[in-house]
């Protein structure tokens, strides 16, 4: 049997819900629950309600978590969410397709790129056009260096969480390098809007190439660093192996994916398993873990950064010349100096940034591999210039349902590992 | 030697301030007086000192971390701790309203008044190199370089920090909210769980000295007979290591975890309150670092070139004093800055399963070796008995673990599934 059997799934579902770790009440049941005291009976040890966040420091932003403990044990918890919801997805129906980017890439601002990739891939699909190839690589050599600067941004915080205060600083700073990289090339350290529909928006600045191979020259050796502070550190071990334990069904039937799931040995990568861009043609492992822990979790990011580094090489050797985006008159807007000289021009982008351009009716689902795993957009058009229904399935949402079953009996202290090890980003989150 | 043979012998003031030949004669003004000398300097320098330890670790720190770290308070921002102390006076003093006033209000001071105390036994310099046993010799009358020498000596350490440890669990549990309470529950079972590793590696460096006052404790390791190698250097890991946790700085700092605990038992604090228990945070680092140098590296003893005026007497033995210091210091800040925290259990198994047996059989293993000295046994003999019992008991030990272990396993049904399940790879 394996882990996708639906049997094997149901069996894993049952055991969550009777762990209450996934809590499906109807009204009624939710009602006589209301108002629930913990145990006062002297049979049991006794139990304390403890209100964690939504303003702590290690709760990643605005997660509150409501812990049941006993002593120091958890026992129950229940993560509550909403504190940063400011219904992008909803704006989003009132924005054109153009401006959809500078919507989405808010969500998850650790890893944009990748919203605008999903947003921008939709889009495409629904309008029928090929995005050219060099426009293509460019996404995937951006996407991969934005992987590593949100590893990085894991790193920092999780070594902070775990009182390894100098490796936060650390962290920091190589993230600080790629994201000068990023800066670069599109002109923001975040929220690009560098990706959109029909491309990119600008072509690889001059002198690129020398740039990014300073930045993933000196990564690994980084890396190493971060190895001999961590990785093999007795008490870092001893913090993180064995502690927030999932099983690779139930990781599944919870939805997860990303490196919580790989951490449970379930090899799962959207890049290798459904290609998008040319992944198909790139050489690279997908790195699995085989307890489920947070240890796994932990390894496991911080080797996709030296498998993105190897992605990043492939690519630059690779990356052809041409256009950058695609040179349909009706989806990418004229040249600033066309405007001047043609009267199309000015009528194309005089369109393009009031009504926008019309996408044809349908809908479309599109996923690709965030550093949270499958981040996935979802679009319906009825062929006017927005958007009918624009959903992103955020990976650090789905992902966070799992946090009750990790930390059910374990720690207090293991929380905040276990938090870190989800690595949510509650902007993702919340939406 | 008890209590009331050892005033009958001495005079009850000799008893209670040691052998300071200060005291020993006639206590007239100039007495008194050198006596307060003392005091001022020893409070104000140990203030000063404190002022400077907070601004060198965050510098450290700093530097340690690719960061500036404070530099606009006066020059190198050396004032930044005299600014930050000015601040809290002036921010509101809050009181939460669940709070045990009194209590409350009293777990500052027994917090930072021992961290006080405790340097009062420090001898911070004399000269120790030829018979003079660390006196000198000020407006005539000839005295130890340290406030007081009781003959209980280092037991005033070991109830000044017990003392201390009534203040962290008392703010906790006065605060009346649930993050300090967690954070004095640790509190109390961390630090009297270290407290006994602390006293059993304390116990070597007596067996050596032969006494409990630590000018004569210093005296006893002149000519460079440091206890750091004649104890053998690992009561001196286990003093290193106790006295962190004793401290609660990381890595043993989930007394105050920030990222669990927000800020444990000092959570509620605001205003001077919080100022005074960050003093004594500090305060203790450097009483703690005196205390390792007095203990194990021979205090301010280091070569003095022959000099017996005001600069071999005051100056060089003070400045070895603070060197030693310093480099302790040091690694406080160093492990502040790269060792992740251990967890709550983490600590307890530490202490209690290697720390303590380990500090015991070493104490068990070096008193046989005295005795082997004084009967004229065989060293390497007794040596090797002793490793064997240890290893027996060690054996042993292993063995209580394993089989607690399996049995708790048994009866957590839930738990031993989880383990199988992990053996499995998660498919069933």
């Amino acid at each position: 049997m394996t882990a996708t059997d639906i049997s094997v799934l149901n069996s894993a579902l049952e055991r969550l819900n009777a762990d209450e770790s996934v809590l499906r009440l109807s009204e009624t049941e939710a009602e006589a629950r209301s108002g629930y005291q913990p145990t006062a009976d002297d049979s049991e040890p006794e139990r304390m309600i403890m209100n964690m966040g939504p303003q702590h420091p290690s709760t990643h932003g605005v997660l509150r978590l409501v812990l049941e403990l006993e002593g120091e044990t958890i026992r129950r918890s229940k993560p509550v969410i909403g504190y940063l919801h400011t219904g992008m997805e909803k704006t989003g129906e009132n924005l054109t397709y153009l401006q959809g980017p500078t919507n989405v890439t808010r969500m998850d601002y650790v890893s944009p790129l990748f919203t605008e990739l999903a947003f921008s891939m939709a889009t495409e699909a629904l309008l029928g056009i090929e995005v050219p190839e060099r426009g293509q690589w460019i996404r995937m050599l951006m996407t991969e260096v934005n992987r590593i600067s949100s590893h990085l941004l894991f790193l920092a915080t999780n070594g902070m969480d775990l009182g390894a205060v100098g490796m936060m600083i650390y962290g920091w700073r190589e993230r600080e390098e790629t994201l000068r990289f990023l800066e670069a090339v599109t002109g923001l350290r975040m929220n690009h809007n560098y990706i959109r529909p029909g491309g990119v928006a600008a072509d690889l600045p001059g002198g690129w190439e020398d740039e990014l191979t300073a930045l993933i020259d000196v990564i690994p050796g980084r890396l190493e660093e971060f190895d001999l502070l961590m990785t093999g550190q007795p008490i870092w071990r001893g913090r993180l192996q064995g502690v927030g334990v999932i099983t690779a069904e139930e990781a599944i039937s919870l939805g997860t994916t990303g490196p919580i799931l790989r951490s449970t040995g379930f090899a799962w990568d959207l890049r290798r398993e459904q290609p998008y861009l040319y992944y198909d043609q790139m050489d690279f492992d997908v790195i699995v873990g085989t307890f489920g822990d947070c240890y796994d979790r932990y390894a496991i990011r911080l080797q996709e950064i030296r498998e993105s580094i190897r992605i990043i090489r492939q690519i630059m050797e690779r990356m052809p010349e041409g256009d950058y985006k695609v040179q349909d008159k009706k989806v990418t807007p004229p040249p600033r100096a066309r405007i001047d000289e043609s009267m199309e021009a000015l009528i194309h982008h005089f369109k393009i940034y009031t009504e926008g351009y019309k996408v044809p009716e349908g809908e479309v689902y599109v996923a690709v591999e965030s550093p949270r795993g499958e981040l996935g957009c979802y679009m319906v058009s009825d062929g006017e210039g927005k958007p009918y229904r624009m959903h992103i399935r955020e990976p650090s949402f789905v992902n966070l349902q799992t946090l009750p079953h990790l930390m059910k009996d374990s720690f207090l202290a293991d929380t905040v590992a276990i938090i870190s090890s989800v690595d949510p980003i509650m902007g993702g989150v919340d939406r | 030697m008890s209590v009331a043979r050892l005033v009958d012998s001495v005079g009850p003031l000799a008893a209670a301030v040691g052998g300071d030949p200060l005291l020993s004669g006639e206590v007239d003004l100039t007495v008194v007086l050198i006596v307060l000398l003392k005091v001022l300097v020893i409070f104000v320098g140990i203030l000063v000192g404190v002022i400077l330890m907070v601004w060198f670790e965050r510098k450290l720190i700093s530097d340690m971390q690719n960061r500036i770290g404070p530099n606009r308070a006066g020059p190198f921002g050396l004032l930044q701790t005299v600014a930050d102390g000015m601040k809290l006076i002036f921010k509101e003093d809050l009181i939460p309203e669940k709070s045990d006033r009194f209590v409350f209000a009293l777990a500052p001071f027994l917090s930072l008044v021992p961290a006080f105390l405790t340097f009062a036994i420090v001898p911070l310099a004399g000269n120790f190199n030829d018979d003079l046993g660390g006196t000198v010799e000020i407006l005539g009358h000839k005295t130890f370089m340290q406030l007081a020498d009781p003959q209980v000596g280092i037991l005033w350490f070991l109830v000044m920090s017990s003392i201390a440890i009534y203040g962290v669990m008392l703010a906790g549990w006065a605060s009346g909210s649930k993050y300090p309470l967690l954070g004095s529950v640790r509190a109390t079972a961390q630090m009297i769980s270290y407290e006994a590793a602390l006293g059993l590696s304390l116990a070597t460096v007596l067996l050596l000295s032969g006494t409990l006052s630590t000018n004569g404790i210093v005296r006893a390791q002149s000519g460079w007979e440091w206890n750091i190698w004649m104890t053998g250097i690992v009561p001196f890991v286990i003093f290193v290591i106790a006295a962190t946790a004793e401290l609660n700085r990381p890595p043993f700092d989930l007394v105050e975890a920030e990222q669990e605990l927000v800020g444990g038992f000092q959570t509620e604090y605001s205003s001077f309150r919080f100022a005074m228990f960050y003093l004594a945070e500090f305060l203790n680092t450097v009483t703690m670092s005196a205390i390792i140098v007095t203990l194990f590296f021979g205090g301010p003893a280091g070569p003095t070139f022959g000099l017996t005026n005001w600069v071999g007497v005051y100056v060089l033995p003070f400045v070895w004093f603070f060197a030693k210091m310093f480099v302790f210091l040091c690694m406080f800040v160093a492990f502040r800055a790269t060792l992740p925290r251990f967890r709550y259990d983490q600590v307890m198994d530490l202490g209690w399963k290697v720390l303590i047996p380990l500090a015991l059989a070493w104490f068990l293993v070096l008193a046989g070796v005295r005795v082997a000295a004084d009967q004229g046994w065989n060293a390497l003999a007794v040596i090797g008995a002793g490793c064997a019992g240890i290893m027996a008991g060690g054996g042993l030990l292993l063995l209580a673990l394993k089989s607690s272990q399996a049995k708790r396993l048994a009866a957590d049904s839930a738990a031993a599934e989880r383990s199988a399940l992990k053996q499995t790879g998660g498919v069933r």
